[in-house]
């Protein structure tokens, strides 16, 4: 139906204004069960990573919180490499922290792309009988479309990979979205991750990489996914060295940050 | 009136199925028919954002200005898909997360931008409600299919259930990895669209 060009633009109007509504409505009275399921994800990857939760194994939230007492939240300075006993653990939203200019820096140029790096970051001790019996970081960078967010859990002697998963990220399905496949993931337990002189020194390659004894630190690369795979050793290299994670776990293994 | 009733419902499963003759809606079929849960979730997505879209357009369809008329149709559609991407991730998380950007693309499904502008635009809003529910189905009918010989023939289970033993784990069932990559999916809806004109000749297209 022909109309005049005032109706057209009242109707168009008018159609935004209730789609809008309907649309910021739904978004925001969701959001609580949302943000519920994302804290519920990220603890899964987080015991994922510790290897207190099996790839296959389906939990539900109160078995995944039993399994989560093993685990110690400690909030970590970056700069120093010492646990900032100040900041409460369990409410420190370090995404948050990374946005606010008070609380991060912009950091120093890096292929994990990382724009803002916060100064403290929140790690998880997972504990054994025996004190502690290694550690679960924080990573975060780009691969090929996105950012990706991920945990890397290290053994006690603060060299040897025990897990790594990612949560969040918006790599191709089927490509670089392997880096979510349990398969995948079930390569690196055991590699190592830093050279004698401390470097980080872990990295995936093209093509397939040896068993963990025989070829520590080369980990199998996701075919057609070369952006991605680099991503990850972009991302493993910034967070353990030294302008991030690496003046902690150096403190770590002079046994003097426990 | 009972038989356009029943036309309107029950055409687009067989002799006028939106995938098998009108070739819409492909992306997504492929996509997501690795596995029968993610199919069943995304068919009820698109039953619903289908239905709903048909019907606000045909509530519409006498008041809206025909130069504007595609993207009015599209803000409506576009709108109830992202309520719908929402529900899913505040209720069925893990789905939602494997369906990833799946979801979102419904907007681009041609299935449901055909109908409002084929359908809706032109009829009641009461036979637009049934065209909608009627495509959504014909459209669940062959991602349901496909979904279930993926994922049967290529990991040998249903709805996540193993029901072949598979030889990794000390059965006798060797899955078909192929099943699982989106050409096996090209070539199932290849055969059923080659069955369906089988059965119904008159769907055959003239060279």
């Amino acid at each position: 139906m022909q109309r005049n060009a005032l109706y057209t633009i009242l109707f168009a109007t008018a159609v935004c204004i209730v789609c809008a509504i309907v649309v910021s409505s739904a978004a925001v009275s969701l959001k609580p069960a949302q943000d519920i399921n994302a804290a519920l994800e990220k603890q899964r990857n987080v015991l994922l990573a510790a290897g207190l939760l099996k790839a296959d194994e389906k939990v539900d939230a109160d078995e995944a919180q039993r399994r989560f007492e093993k685990i110690r939240m400690v909030v970590v300075n970056l700069e120093t490499g010492e646990e900032n006993p100040d900041i409460d653990a369990a409410s420190f939203d370090q995404v948050r922290a990374a946005k606010d200019p008070e609380t991060s820096s912009v950091a120093p140029a890096n292929r994990a792309l990382v724009q803002r790096l916060p100064d403290n970051v929140l790690i998880y001790k997972v504990l054994g009988d025996d004190g502690v019996e290694g550690v679960v970081l924080p990573v975060e960078g780009y691969g090929l479309w996105s950012t990706m967010y991920g945990f890397i859990a290290l053994e006690s002697d603060w060299d040897t990979v025990r897990g790594i998963t990612f949560y969040q990220h918006g790599e191709t399905p089927g490509l670089g979205g392997e880096i979510d496949n349990p398969k995948w993931k079930a390569r690196w337990p055991g590699r190592k991750t830093f050279s004698e002189d401390g470097e980080p020194k872990i990295r995936v390659i093209k093509g397939l990489a040896g068993p963990p004894a025989e070829d520590p630190f080369h980990v199998d690369g996701l075919s057609g996914a070369t952006l991605t795979s680099n991503g990850v050793t972009n991302l493993l290299h910034f967070w353990l060295g030294e302008e991030a994670l690496g003046p902690y776990l150096a403190r770590l293994s002079q046994g003097r940050a426990i | 009136m009972a038989s356009k009733t029943q036309e309107a419902l029950v055409d687009p499963l067989f002799n006028e199925n939106p995938i098998a003759l009108q070739v819409l809606g492909i992306c997504s079929a492929l996509a997501v028919t690795t596995r029968m849960d993610t199919s069943l979730v995304m068919s009820i997505a698109v039953i619903c954002v289908l239905t709903l879209s048909n019907v606000f357009v045909s509530l519409l369809r006498n008041s809206i200005p025909t130069n504007i008329r595609i993207i009015v149709q599209l803000t409506i559609i576009a709108s109830l898909v992202i309520v719908t991407d929402q529900i899913l991730k505040a209720y069925l998380w893990d789905i939602s997360k494997q369906l990833s950007v799946f979801v979102g693309l419904i907007i681009t499904n041609c299935i449901i931008m055909g109908r409002a502008e084929a359908y809706a635009m032109a009829n009641p809003p009461g036979m637009s409600l049934l065209d909608g529910i009627g495509n959504g189905l014909g459209y669940a009918l062959i991602l349901m299919i496909t979904a279930f010989l993926r994922e049967f023939f290529g990991s040998g289970t249903l709805f996540g259930k193993q029901i072949l033993p598979l030889v990794s784990e000390g059965g006798w069932y060797n899955p078909n990895g192929m099943m699982l990559y989106s050409p096996a999916a090209f070539f199932i809806i290849g055969f059923l669209i080659w069955g369906l004109r089988v059965w119904k000749p008159d769907q055959l297209e003239e060279d």
